[in-house]
């Protein structure tokens, strides 16, 4: 039941995507890129978008990609004492957490030495892994997946 | 909680793997998802954002970018790279990428308030010579400037540096690095006769001791942070001071915080110094050796417009650089007001903290590494705060050695290779030489093959003056090149939009995008970026690194390079030298520009066959010849044989980068100890070889308050800054959909009680407002940065939250670099302001 209503919601995503770059193209006047017209104007500022915590994992563009953050973060402690994102992606605590282990090249050090648990250097999830908002992309980017490039979608030459 | 969310993941996973198992896949060599296209290109890239310089490898298929990652064989990072650093896959591919000039038209010719139109590059360089020729005619070359950038390849700050200097024969060259690292600068030239620092970033791996002055390491220059948490989480002497105005991310890894009411970081400096002093802890041996001691005038002023009040009531606002001999005993004289009573008390930071920082200076057994940026440069005595933390390094003798470091770090990709190593700077010259210099004038004529007396001898506007002479009308003909200057100068709306708006001026920008700076200017070039040209960076450990041109630019968009080269077509040496020089000097009569300073037998000499295979270089297919090779052989003669040595040309081609000087094939680590440095000669131990006299001066000043502080009505202290997802003023990352979505818009970040006392809260729409200009924004009381009251910040990467029409445009006066940390504004709900205007 619940499998065939994520399909279905799987099964939209193109659409919904189509819809945004649209809306996107046209946010190309967007302020936030071109500053406020005329200048001297003092456009008033967009309510804080809302946090993205929906849990569904998103395709990286690339294999080395960092992938996003699909949950809330908010007021996660990393400090000397604690770093809360390894209290559920850490090996010891998938299997409880079913959260995916930190990448095993996170367990390299500077020289490239496999270490049994994550390399100190890589101790500070958030330089690389951000969380997204909800806020419309204000403009299109063309960037292309390898993959779309090596086989366009559908199923074209 | 725990079973809810798995139960979800689990289902989530099984749909995935049947959406998947209806893929129909292509056919090919290997099985899906199995690596190894050989179609796909790699080649290795510097990072196209901060001064740390991280290596990236980057994948290229069908002349596109695909793919990228941290580069293993790369020193810096090893494989690591930012949350930025892993997008710049996307930063070229923004939809809204400029391919053509534009110009403002009407009725078919360039009108100041007319519409931009695309035009061809031959209009856009006919107007544009134009301009230049006129203005040159009835003003002279005082009146034509370029604002260059920090973000220039080596090859286009020095091809830039001909141009300007040498062709139109005007100073008026600065970087937006001005507004980044001219204290850093200046302060080494002061300090070591010798611009950049003595040590490198395996310093990280062999100090104790990291003190962080006004840096936030773990958001502008995150690569580094994992050194320094890799530290500090392995050796157990490790601890980490942070020094800061607010709390941050940085600060999350801080054994000690130390947060201190804003200009009295001088205070805390000078307290160490006498902290170590009383106690007897002073290497005296070190000092007496090797430094001079000296003292700085003081009362200096602000760096505005000179009819300022301030600047008239300062007593040495006019010979601010000025510093005179000095003796040990006067310096501890003088050090003796800063006890640990009086500078808790300015400084507002808890005694045990400040002694305990003082502490881990003076302990002999441990090492020491400080870092600073833009808290300490951007800084109305920003000179001040870079001798002061020296001082300290000098007390202590932990300088020049492994682990122990100095160290100012620069924002910028190559604010170091080009902006400062190539001089294009105001009153620079490269290889460390001034332009006020008669003998570095005269050696660099000979270089480029230039008549005796061609280049000028006045250090032109720097970039806060040259928004006020375009103000004021005495600067008309400008070139801004790969910076965003409308978002980044300070007082925007009072000293910068108005110069570029000025009718009596011509504003030219080049750039990839159409930034806040290219909307208000007159013609707007399309330039190429990153990898679509072949380029050369150097970062904050002086390491020189190379990338080819992986990529064709899209459109008619052409590199910088090219853009200033094939200008310099457009002007013969009758047309911009004077009579007399040329009359001395027939044979370069009738000459282009481009053939006296790029087609010189130097810059020219190198073929296209010189190119790595399997590579190509646009611009030098454009003029027939090896460009960027001619223009940085040329280059490096300047600092070879004396302290400034660069390899050869296709060496770094070859390498992850080398940090100069290079001899004999050798890289330097450590600058100025004998053993590391070949400069240094047997038996000294150190050398500072920049100055005549191999000593360093230890230049003491005091505290002295800011331009402005808040009062009744502007209540507040607003600092501004980057952020992590955003590089500087965001025309490339916010483009960028992933880092867009993760930090999408300006935010002021305020204390909850600060924003309670207003009547705020998390998300309420306010103004910020100073003397000066305003914007809107929302609340943000969360989050990343932790504010004291009475403080707020407000990042700059947002065009619609300009936060530099509100900050004031005081400078260091010695180093003309603007204090975007510390002006007085007042924070208001947005809904009772427009109420006092006539609200709909």
């Amino acid at each position: 039941m619940r499998l065939r209503l994520l399909m279905a919601v799987l099964a939209a995503l193109p659409v919904f995507w189509g819809a945004v770059l649209a809306g996107a193209a046209m946010a190309a006047d967007s302020p936030r890129l071109v500053g406020p017209k005329p200048f001297t104007e003092v456009p008033s500022a967009p309510a804080l978008p809302a946090e993205i915590s929906d849990d569904v994992r998103k395709m990286r563009n690339y294999p080395e990609q960092p992938p996003v953050i699909p949950h809330s973060i908010r007021d996660y402690q990393i400090d000397l004492n604690f770093n809360k994102c390894l209290s559920c992606h850490s090996r010891r605590y998938t299997e409880q957490s079913q959260a995916p282990m930190v990448s095993i090249s996170h367990y390299q050090d500077r020289e490239g030495n496999m270490l049994g648990a994550l390399a100190p250097r890589r101790y500070n999830c958030t330089a690389c892994h951000v969380q997204q908002t909800n806020a419309p992309p204000l403009v299109e980017n063309q960037f292309r997946d390898l993959d779309v490039m090596v086989s366009p979608p559908g199923g074209g030459r | 909680m725990t079973l809810t969310r798995r139960d979800y993941l689990k289902a989530q996973a099984a749909a995935t793997a049947a959406a998947a198992a209806n893929i129909s896949l292509p056919a090919q060599a290997a099985p899906p998802g199995v690596g190894g296209d050989p179609t796909i290109k790699w080649s290795k890239a510097p990072c196209r954002f901060c001064g740390t310089g991280c290596g990236v490898m980057v994948g290229v298929k069908d002349n596109r970018v695909v793919a990228t990652h941290g580069d293993m064989q790369h020193e810096t990072n090893r494989g690591l790279n930012c949350v930025k650093g892993y997008f710049l896959s996307k930063i070229m591919y923004g939809a809204d990428r400029l391919t053509t000039p534009l110009m403002r038209m009407r009725d078919g010719r360039f009108h100041k308030d007319g519409e931009f139109q695309p035009v061809s590059w031959d209009q856009a360089f006919d107007e544009m010579a134009r301009q230049w020729k006129k203005t040159l005619k009835e003003k002279g070359p005082t009146a034509v400037g370029m604002f260059g950038s920090g973000q220039w390849t080596i090859w286009e700050g020095y091809a830039a540096s001909k141009l300007m200097r040498a062709g139109f024969r005007s100073n008026n060259l600065d970087p937006n690095a001005r507004h980044c690292m001219a204290s850093a600068a200046v302060t080494f030239i002061r300090t070591f006769g010798s611009d950049e620092p003595m040590g490198c970033y395996d310093d990280m791996e062999q100090t104790d001791i990291f003190v962080l002055w006004g840096s936030n390491m773990a958001e502008m220059h995150p690569v580094l942070w994992t050194r320094v948490t890799d530290r500090r989480l392995t050796n157990p002497n490790s601890r980490i001071f942070v020094l800061s105005t607010y709390e941050h991310r940085s600060s999350d890894l801080a054994d000690v915080s130390l947060v201190f009411k804003p200009n009295t970081d001088l205070a805390i400096l000078n307290y160490i110094a006498n902290y170590i002093v009383s106690n007897g802890l002073a290497r005296k041996d070190f000092i007496d050796k090797h430094i001079n001691i000296r003292r700085a005038n003081t009362d200096i002023g602000y760096g505005l417009r000179p009819d300022h009040t301030l600047e008239q009531r300062a007593s040495h606002a006019n010979d601010a650089q000025v510093s005179n001999p000095s003796n040990w005993d006067e310096y501890v004289n003088f050090l003796k007001t800063y006890t640990l009573d009086y500078t808790a008390e300015l400084t507002g930071v808890p005694k045990e903290r400040l002694e305990a920082l003082a502490k881990a200076y003076a302990d002999p057994k441990l090492k020491v590494m400080s870092f600073w940026t833009m808290g300490f440069n951007q800084h109305v005595r920003g000179v001040w705060a870079n001798h002061l933390v020296y001082n300290i390094h000098f007390l202590t003798g932990k300088i020049s050695e492994p682990g122990n470091s100095p160290f100012s770090l620069t924002g910028q990709p190559s604010a170091c290779g080009t902006a400062r190593e190539v001089g294009t700077f105001a009153h620079r010259l490269p290889a460390d030489m001034q332009v006020t210099n008669a003998e570095h004038r005269k050696i660099t004529e000979k270089i480029w093959k230039l008549p005796d007396g061609l280049l000028p001898d006045k250090p032109g506007f720097h970039a806060v003056q040259q928004d006020r002479m375009l103000k004021d009308g005495k600067l008309n003909c400008y070139w801004i090149q790969v910076n965003n200057n409308l978002q980044t100068a300070p007082n925007t709306a009072q000293e910068t939009y108005p110069g570029y708006r000025n009718p009596a001026n011509f504003v030219v920008v080049s750039d990839a995008y159409p930034t806040i700076t290219a909307m208000a200017a007159d013609l707007i070039l399309p330039a190429a970026m990153w990898v679509e040209k072949e380029g050369a960076y150097g970062n904050a450990e002086r390491r020189t690194h190379f990338w080819h041109q992986l990529v064709d630019a899209p459109g008619q968009a052409r590199s910088d390079l090219w853009q200033l080269m094939e200008f310099s077509k457009r002007f013969t040496t009758d047309e911009v030298w004077p009579a007399e020089i040329l009359d001395k000097n027939p044979e370069y009569k009738g000459k282009t520009l481009f053939d006296v300073l790029y087609a010189n037998k130097q810059v020219n000499k190198y073929p296209l066959s010189d190119i790595e295979a399997g590579f190509q270089s646009a611009e030098s297919k454009a003029f027939g010849f090896y460009v960027q090779k001619g223009l940085f052989e040329e280059y490096a003669e300047f600092g070879r044989g004396h302290g400034h040595d660069l390899a050869y040309f296709d060496v770094y081609h070859q390498t992850r980068g080398l940090t100069w000087p290079v001899v004999n094939n050798k890289e330097t680590k450590w600058r100025y100890r004998e053993g590391y440095d070949p400069y240094v000669q047997p038996g000294t131990g150190y050398q500072f070889y920049g100055n005549k006299d191999n000593k360093a001066n230890l230049v003491f000043a005091p505290y002295e308050p800011p331009a402005e502080s808040p009062d009744q009505e502007f209540d507040l202290w607003l600092v501004t800054g980057r952020v992590l997802e955003h590089w500087h003023s965001g025309s490339m990352t916010m483009r960028v959909p992933e880092l867009y979505r993760a930090f999408p818009g300006a935010v002021v970040f305020m204390h909850p009680d600060d924003a309670a006392a207003r009547g705020l809260r998390r998300g309420s729409e306010v103004r910020v407002v100073s003397r000066r200009g305003e914007i809107r924004s929302r609340i943000e009381t969360r989050g990343r940065n932790r504010m004291p009251r009475g403080v707020v910040f407000v990042p700059f990467f947002d065009a619609s939250q300009p936060i530099n029409k509100v900050t004031l445009d005081a400078t260091d006066p010695i180093s003309k670099q603007s204090d975007f940390k510390k002006c007085a504004v007042k924070v208001v709900p947005s809904q009772v302001a427009a109420a006092g205007e006539g609200r709909q």
